[in-house]
């Protein structure tokens, strides 16, 4: 089914209505991609996309990319354009204009409210987003104790988080995980 | 991915992302300070290079060392006027960064400087990742990999609970009750009960929104 014009429709359409729910971060939309893209779609298992969340953490840049991965894994290069263009178009023009907008109105009690009540929505889907990984990414107790250790390394500790995923991919590697 | 964070406005960039306290404007005296003394904007080609640099360096987030290029480094933005553009892209759909690198970018030098910084941030990531994902095509079951992967995924978990804690750290730290409330429910509601995001959204963000239009 690589490059079917139907797939990369599908695609598009699927990415550029998520991309509207990914507020506070691309990463506040993964449940939602996990619900379309594996459970609904049936793209992938739901270790691949475990896989393809690691693969996107592990790639600098924004996360964001993960949708990269998935349209490339559905739909090859061309997915992998199509996706990307679908959750970053829309949003962009939005934010192009509002943006503008935002200045003109700034301080406006309309504005305040907008922005202050979505403050706790987002860190809760967040939370959310990160209880969907650590259950796709945690199927034994050390694999678990790897995320806890690491969740609180980067919570106290100013360092790299690479240099814990390098230590992570160590232990998977030695057969520990 | 660090990255995703910040969300919690103002207060969660400054306290939580840097663990520094608030408003750590420079007190030097200068450019940051002066907002007539403050650079001219950046070439277009300056734009690129800043907004790619800023993107492979991002392992874990872009957040963090945008502001370090933005703030620290380049002095195009003030703390202060870095904080606000942030919190405004927070509140837009779409990936908090690639939206900030369009209002910056067309701020400094148009549409055009919009879309060439968003080029520089996502551009080369892509690559990255579609010679990765290339990669996991072929390799994706080789054993040593899947391993690595396994120990990578379990990590990427963790990194991503820490971030959640750093930016929930103010609002869950002055004694508020409301904001608190709705994070959990909203978390509840997605995380745990799994219902779809649209339905969630619908009924929690107007509550939200309802209660900080009153409170105010």
């Amino acid at each position: 089914m690589k490059g079917d014009g139907s797939v990369l429709l599908t695609l598009a359409g699927y990415f550029a209505v998520m991309s509207l729910f990914a507020i506070g971060g691309a990463n506040s939309a993964i449940p939602e991609m996990h619900r379309t893209v594996v459970d609904l779609q049936h793209w992938m298992t739901d270790r691949q996309f475990a896989d393809m969340f690691a693969l996107a953490q592990v790639t600098p840049g924004p996360n964001v990319i993960i949708v990269t991965l998935i349209g490339y894994h559905v739909a090859g290069i061309a997915g992998a354009l199509v996706t990307t263009l679908a959750m970053c178009g829309p949003t962009c023009l939005f934010a192009y204009f509002v943006g503008g907008a935002m200045e003109r109105h700034r301080g406006r009690s309309w504005q305040v409210a907008l922005s202050a009540g979505l403050v706790p929505v987002t860190l809760g889907l967040i939370a959310a987003s990160a209880t969907v990984v650590a259950t796709t990414a945690d199927y034994n107790w050390v694999a678990a104790a790897v995320t806890l250790v690491t969740a609180v390394i980067c919570f106290r500790v100013q360092m790299n988080p690479l240099w814990v995923f390098a230590a992570a991919a160590v232990l998977g590697l030695i057969g520990v995980v | 991915m660090r990255q995703v964070a910040g969300r919690a406005g103002v207060r969660a960039v400054n306290e939580g992302m840097d663990a520094s306290p608030p408003n750590p404007l420079p007190v030097q005296p200068g450019p940051t300070t002066s907002p007539t003394s403050s650079p001219p904007p950046p070439s277009l080609w300056k734009l690129f290079t800043t907004y790619a640099t800023i993107s492979l360096m991002g392992f874990g987030g872009v957040l963090a060392w945008s502001r370090r290029m933005m703030v620290e480094q380049r002095r195009w933005m003030t703390a202060e006027q870095f904080n606000e553009a942030y919190a405004l892209c927070a509140f837009l759909p779409g990936p908090n960064i690639v939206n900030f690198s369009i209002i910056f970018g067309s701020r400094m030098r148009g549409p055009l400087g919009g879309i060439i910084a968003l080029i520089g941030l996502i551009g080369t990531p892509m690559v990255l990742v579609t010679i990765l994902g290339a990669l996991y095509a072929h390799y994706g079951d080789l054993p040593a990999l899947r391993r690595a992967l396994t120990g990578v995924a379990a990590a990427a978990a963790g990194l991503m609970m820490a971030t959640v804690a750093k930016m929930a750290w103010p609002l869950f730290r002055n004694r508020a009750v409301v904001g608190p409330l709705i994070a959990i429910a909203t978390f509840a509601a997605i995380g745990i009960l799994r219902w779809p995001l649209p339905l969630v959204l619908a009924v929690i963000l107007p509550l939200s929104m309802g209660y900080a239009w009153v409170r105010q």
